[in-house]
């Protein structure tokens, strides 16, 4: 058990520069998900803290002893791969036991420690069978168990999940949480994934293009991103950016977003935005359950408008629309009862309490 | 049988289908009618050696038909078992190709580990050297070889030619080159993942090249196994050009050089030595043919 | 402003400690790989590039090796009947025999395809037993075949009122038995490798070419050869490599003979600089392979080196 710091790390791969300096404190105990788009730099993050690749620059701290030239045998850390990485010629339990095997553990303890871990992750039937004999779950679970038995100070997953199926990745996700319970060893996760990086982390870093962009608890991100990339990243469908540029009406500010379209915006909001300059471009975000059918009474911060959609997506306890507005195409989810259907007119109501700001140059939420 | 009766019974449309599959036996016939001449070819000179190898010197020269045995015999097989010579020329054969085939693995097997994962100064260069080694014949070598140990010899005084031993300088230079380029092959195709997995479970280089890698690649270590065994087995020209004393003579030199006494061939013994001479890469093969088709197919396709 | 200064130093001390150290490791790291390439390294340097060196070197020197002749011996064999006689048998034998492998075995590499997978291990089992025999024990069955007085082969047809041939004792007849032989020993290899090429082709693009309207012969021509050619184009230059270079074969059957009819490098080689003690001119004889051998090597390489970037 041990927390983990990340000082300025960078990684250069000749002239390019993977990782640019990256300041991170994970807490002992805690469950931290490195979430991104391929080569942001999160596995590399990943494989540095595992002592898989040499780091350039900056300092990388385990339990407070600096570990930049510390072999990854020494760092006391387990790794669990994408593809699992198990040694196809070990049985389950040969697999789990091989570290503990090389660093010369009693007989009795290495047995105790692997039929617990197999307990916990509910493979005991399967400790004598080959990698090549278990399904993709199964072999998940054996990959989860081999770094279990080491009991390390930090567990470092890779992209675990993203070999299976849908199914079994709900599935997995809910078990992998439920060792974290049991175990608490302090965690690094690295997915692609942002419903996993969500559902999973304490907290969650997001990266692009070798930073940090944001780091904050799941609720954090969804609610209060820091940049449009954030933004963009985390949620499903993705929030809608809407170009619009503030205007003073009657002594009100307002947000217009079409010759036509003019919400004044709610009180608590206006005061925010206030000292935005009017002729700045700006993005209106809004996340699809903020655009929905309007409702017959009218609520503080919520307006309306009539639009024509272009598509409709029904998917059971909602459907999905489409439409467009100044040539972008905008996302809302409505009530499958509320009428909507391909090339339909619709009445439709904006929650304006919910909306972001954005600069649209810098991409920075205001 | 099938497209027959519907050909027969079946309407014109069905006749369509039925053609078609007409067609298809029609070249299944023609395969096996074209495999069976290919096979006869391939299988004559064999079953033309196990022939001769049964019959009597007499019933050989009293010129009867040849592809038929009337009166068969182990007289050669028996004259060749008891004889201390042939015995001795097995004997050489298999210590070569034994201690060979250990040299061999032990020099390729580590190197293409390195070669295959140790990114290091020059390994890229050496990878493509191991190759072209490889591609370098014998017969390109040996007369530079054989003055080169005659010089060491007048130097040193060790004396290296006709010493059954000189054998084993030798064909490691025809094996490892080849085995370690199939095993940088295989050593290529395991995952990176699994090495890593395995140095952070601890692992040395070492622990992780004999613990992971030989095991995972086992299919490959055999392949290579098979491949330096057959290579020394039936190496010719440089026991011709550096061994001459028959007790220093493998199999295939031994049987050319003294059963083939001047003008007088007794074909039946040399038919039968031939035999035996092939029967360990042939039982080899006959029981892991899988591995010795992988092992040849490797060399060209991988890497 | 100190401040910053003194950062910066802080940071380029400990970039240059991280450099020493990652150095450190680097080096003992690639010290376990050269030490594990060692015993690889000095077999190559001392058993083949040493040698091949030394073939130039002994290739200039006379034929008591005491004086240096620079380039007489060339001079000398460029003179010699018999050597031409050699360059050109040795092409026309290695290039028939290879282009008669790769025929024989894309045909045979076929029909073995062709038929129900079920079958096809126990032929191609039976069809690879040329190669596994040690060439030298199975040119001898040949040898017997071909004898001049029990040959098997014209008792057979001798049935259709052919022969009897003189299968080794003809110049022209031979140079075919050479062939032959050559044929019957490396065709295997061709069909082993093509079977494996023809294994990878997807059955997709056989079903939409038969879709398209190809018959077999477009199918071959627009499917499988191009799909083949990378693997035809690698196994034909190993295959002439290794018959450019043969020796057993030539050996054992005539032994360069009738009357130097059959020699190729390799035993004209072995006949001059070993049986006939003049190690300088066999070395130069050997050496006149070298330019082949390195065309065909450079072009495998280059095949290689694009499958490798390909990949």
């Amino acid at each position: 058990m041990a927390d983990v710091t990340l000082r300025k790390v960078v990684k250069r791969y000749d002239e390019v520069e993977a990782v640019r300096g990256i300041d991170l404190d994970i807490a002992d105990h805690e469950f931290v998900v490195l979430v991104g788009p391929s080569g942001c730099g999160k596995s590399t993050t990943l494989r540095m803290i595992a002592g898989l690749e040499d780091i350039s620059d900056g300092d990388i701290m385990i339990g407070g002893d600096v570990v930049n030239d510390v072999p990854p045998k020494d760092r006391d850390i387990a790794m669990v791969f994408q593809n699992y990485a198990l040694y196809p010629h070990m049985t389950v339990a040969e697999n789990m036991s091989f570290g503990l095997r090389l660093k010369r553990y009693p007989k009795a303890e290495i047995k105790s420690r692997v039929d617990e871990a197999a307990r916990m992750l509910d493979i005991v039937e399967l400790v004598d069978r080959k990698p090549k004999q278990l399904s993709g779950g199964q072999r998940q679970r054996v990959a989860m168990g081999r770094a279990i038995v080491r009991n390390p100070k930090v567990f470092l997953f890779d992209e675990p999940l993203s070999n299976l199926d849908a199914k079994l990745r709900v599935q997995m996700r809910i078990e992998i949480k439920k060792v974290h319970q049991k175990v608490r060893t302090t965690t690094v996760y690295v997915t692609h994934d942002q419903v996993e990086a969500m559902t999973l982390a304490d907290r969650v870093v997001v990266m692009n293009h070798g930073r940090i962009e944001q780091i904050g608890t799941p609720n954090e991100l969804y609610h209060k991103p820091a940049t449009k990339f954030v933004a963009s990243f985390i949620g499903s469908p993705a929030m809608n950016f809407i170009p619009c540029r503030l205007e003073d009406l009657a002594g009100k500010l307002h947000v217009r977003l079409t010759d036509r379209v003019v919400f004044p915006l709610p009180p608590a909001r206006a005061a925010r935005y206030q000292g935005v300059p009017r002729t700045d471009k700006l993005l209106l975000g809004l996340r699809p359950e903020h655009i929905t059918e309007a409702k017959p009474h009218s609520e503080p911060g919520i307006e309306t408008f009539d639009t024509v959609l272009d598509v409709t997506e029904p998917m059971g306890m909602e459907t999905l629309i489409y439409f467009t507005m100044e040539g972008t195409q905008v996302c809302g989810r409505v009530n499958p009862n509320a009428g909507a259907h391909d090339g339909g007119p619709l009445r439709l109501a904006v929650d304006l309490n919910n909306m972001h700001l954005l600069n649209e140059v810098t991409g920075v939420v205001l | 049988m099938t497209t027959v009766t519907i050909d027969k019974a079946g309407p014109t449309r069905k006749a369509k289908y039925g053609s078609m599959s007409r067609d298809r036996t029609w070249a299944l016939r023609w395969s096996y009618f074209f495999l069976v001449i290919f096979a006869i070819f391939s299988l004559t000179p064999p079953i033309y050696m196990l022939i001769t190898s049964l019959k009597s010197s007499a019933e050989i020269s009293a010129a009867t038909n040849p592809w038929w045995v009337f009166h068969p015999t182990l007289e050669n097989y028996v004259g060749l078992l008891t004889s201390n010579q042939f015995l001795r020329f097995f004997w050489n054969s298999a210590i070569v190709s034994i201690f060979v085939v250990t040299i061999t693995m032990l020099i390729s097997v580590p190197a293409a580990f390195a070669l295959a994962r140790m990114r290091f100064w020059g390994s890229t260069v050496l990878a493509t050297g191991v190759f072209l080694t490889y591609l370098i014949p014998e017969t390109l070598l040996f007369i530079p070889l054989f003055k080169m140990f005659a010089v060491i010899g007048d130097w040193t005084g060790v004396q290296l030619i006709n010493r059954w031993y000189v054998l084993l300088i030798l064909y490691p230079t025809l094996t490892v080159p080849f085995c370690t380029w199939i095993m940088i092959g295989y050593f290529a195709s395991i995952p990176k993942e699994l090495d890593e997995a395995a140095i952070i479970d601890g692992a040395s280089w070492f622990q992780t090249l004999t613990r992971i890698f030989i095991p995972v690649a086992f299919p490959g270590i055999i392949a290579a196994t098979i491949f330096a065994f057959t290579v020394s087995w039936a190496q010719f020209l440089y026991p011709l050009v550096f061994t001459t004393s028959t007790d220093q003579l493998v199999m295939p030199v031994g049987i050319i050089t003294t059963l083939i006494k001047g003008d007088v061939f007794n074909w039946g013994q040399i038919m039968t030595g031939a035999l035996l001479g092939a029967a360990p890469p042939l039982i080899i093969y006959a029981f892991l043919m899988d591995y010795y088709i992988a092992g040849l197919t490797a060399g060209a396709t991988k890497g | 402003m100190a401040d910053v200064a003194l950062q910066s130093n802080r940071a380029a001390a400990q970039a240059a400690r991280k450099r020493s150290s990652l150095h450190k490791m680097l080096k003992r790291k690639s010290t376990v790989a050269f030490l594990m390439t060692l015993p690889l390294i000095l077999l190559i340097a001392t058993l083949v590039i040493y040698p091949a060196f030394y073939a130039l070197h002994l290739a200039t020197l006379n034929k008591s090796m005491q004086r240096f002749v620079g380039l007489s011996n060339f001079e000398f064999l460029f003179k010699r009947e018999t050597f031409w006689l050699v360059v050109k048998q040795s092409c026309i034998f290695a290039i028939t025999a290879v282009i008669f492998k790769a025929l024989l075995g894309f045909i045979v590499a076929h029909f073995v395809h062709n038929i129900p997978a079920k079958g096809q291990r126990k032929w191609r089992g039976m069809l690879l037993v040329p190669w596994v025999i040690p060439p030298a024990m199975s040119t001898l069955a040949w040898l017997w075949l071909f004898d001049p007085s029990y040959s098997a082969f014209n008792y057979t047809l001798s049935f259709f009122g052919i022969g009897p041939i003189a299968w080794t004792g003809d110049e022209m007849w031979a140079r075919f038995s050479v062939i032959l032989v050559n044929i019957w020993v490396g065709a295997p290899f061709f069909m082993i490798m093509y079977l494996a090429a023809l294994k990878s082709v997807p059955e997709q693009l056989y079903e939409a070419a038969a879709i398209d309207g190809a018959n077999w012969w477009q199918r071959i021509w627009y499917v499988t050869l191009p799909m083949m050619r990378n693997i035809i184009a690698i196994t034909t230059l190993f295959s002439l490599i290794v018959t450019f270079a043969n020796f057993d074969i030539v050996r054992i059957l005539t032994a360069g003979g009738p009357l130097d009819h059959t020699h190729i490098f390799a035993t004209w080689a072995f006949r001059i600089g070993i049986e006939g003690s003049d190690i300088p001119l066999g070395a130069s004889v050997s050496l006149f392979m070298v330019p082949i051998l390195a065309v065909a090597a450079i072009f495998i390489l280059r095949d290689i080196s694009k499958r490798g970037n390909e990949a």
